[in-house]
């Protein structure tokens, strides 16, 4: 019984520092990359806040991860990863959100661009009629 | 005299469009104006028609924007022309071109800034509809006297005229999805005066409705929202329009009467 626990103790503790490893290392890739898009100007630095801040905030509670157990108990969650989730769904959705604001200010501006090209079109044409000596 | 501009947004009417443009120029001889076609990036021969006529300037979007798009352009362009009036007038052949002068007329007089042609005004005028039709055009109807105070029977109607203050904020502020009710709604917030007057129409020449029995409900629920997001938005457009409106406030009053 006893040596079967402790093993049971040592199995989980070595999975769980593993996993910490992974995410911190997988946040900060992850922050490298936004940050590499932005140099490259890939993505525009307005467009990238939102990237940037749940990067960090995701490399922030990979390090500090009894923070995560914090923020869990405090919202009520038994199972502290689960509180993982719902920081990833925020950010999945406020990206989202983000994306249409911008699609729709995209398509307002595109709809002008078409109807001024639709009346000068019109106006080039009126004018080269005028300019045609032929009669039309 | 009123400068005044016939607006036709046309979306592949290939088959409509000749025979409206001639009677529309029968209409000219009593009432000058000019007419514009929005060719709204049709795949047929609809701008090529039309430009052949001789009767109308035309207008080719390079893409399809659908009728609210299409109408504003030619807000724009009467803008920027410089008239006095413009008003829209269906490619489908829906709209009676011997009903415009009793459109335009609460125009000159000064009755109105913007003025609806209604089916509706007259009960029991033989413009033949579906119980579940009836049913929607009732509900909006209802909508539009909650959310503005105004009773406008049609507010589906395309069939509008416009003074120079509704031109000039419409150029900016037309609504896209669903434009005719949204923007009874957004010009009833913005104190426009509004008339409407009964004009018979015809049965739909050319086309389909968009609306079919399926869809009736669907297109209902959205079309509510819409009138009810218009109403809602007001103080949070007023910013930007703030100086806009209390331009269009005072021209509203001197409405454009040199005849």
């Amino acid at each position: 019984m006893e040596p079967h626990f402790q093993e049971q103790l040592l199995h989980e503790s070595v999975n769980t520092v593993r996993i910490q490893y992974i995410a911190i290392a997988g946040s900060f890739l992850f922050l490298l990359f936004i940050l590499e898009l932005i140099r490259r100007k890939k993505i525009r630095e307005a467009y990238s806040l939102l990237w940037l801040f749940f990067s960090a905030v995701f490399l922030f509670f990979s390090i500090f991860r009894n923070c995560l157990e914090k923020l869990a108990s405090f919202l009520g969650i038994a199972y502290a990863p689960a509180a993982i989730f719902i920081l990833l769904l925020m950010a999945i959705i406020f990206v989202l959100i983000q994306f249409s604001v911008i699609l729709t200010r995209i398509s307002e501006q595109n709809k002008k661009l078409i109807q001024e090209i639709g009346i000068l079109k019109a106006e080039i044409d009126s004018m080269k009629k005028d300019d045609d000596p032929r009669p039309a | 005299m009123y400068r005044i501009l016939a607006v036709i947004p046309a979306f592949n009417e290939q088959e409509t469009v000749s025979g409206l443009l001639e009677s529309l120029s029968h209409a000219q001889e009593q009432l000058p104006f000019d007419i514009l076609v929005i060719n709204d990036a049709s795949a047929d021969e609809t701008g090529q028609l039309a430009r052949r006529s001789g009767l109308a300037s035309v207008i080719d979007l390079p893409c399809n924007l659908g009728v609210g798009g299409a109408v504003q352009t030619g807000f724009l362009y009467g803008l920027k022309n410089n008239y006095d009036i413009v008003f829209q007038f269906d490619a489908d052949g829906q709209h009676r071109s011997d009903e415009i002068f009793s459109l335009l007329d609460p125009l000159w007089k000064g009755e109105a800034d913007v003025v609806i042609g209604s089916r509706f005004l007259k009960r029991h005028t033989g413009y033949r509809s579906t119980w579940g039709r009836r049913v929607g055009i009732r509900l909006l109807e209802f909508m539009t006297r909650i959310l503005i105070r105004q009773v406008v029977t049609d507010c589906t109607s395309g069939f509008r005229a416009y003074n120079r203050s509704a031109i000039e904020f419409l150029a900016e502020h037309y609504p896209v999805d669903f434009p005719e009710p949204e923007a009874v709604i957004l010009l009833g917030k913005h104190g426009f005066r509004m008339k409407e007057v009964f004009t018979p129409m015809n049965e739909r020449m050319g086309g389909r409705s968009s609306i079919t029995f399926l869809r009736g409900p669907y297109y209902m629920v959205k079309v509510m929202l819409s009138m009810m997001m218009v109403a809602l938005r007001r103080s949070a457009n007023s910013k930007s329009q703030d100086p806009n409106s209390k331009q269009i406030s005072n021209s509203k009053t001197q409405i454009p009467c040199k005849s």
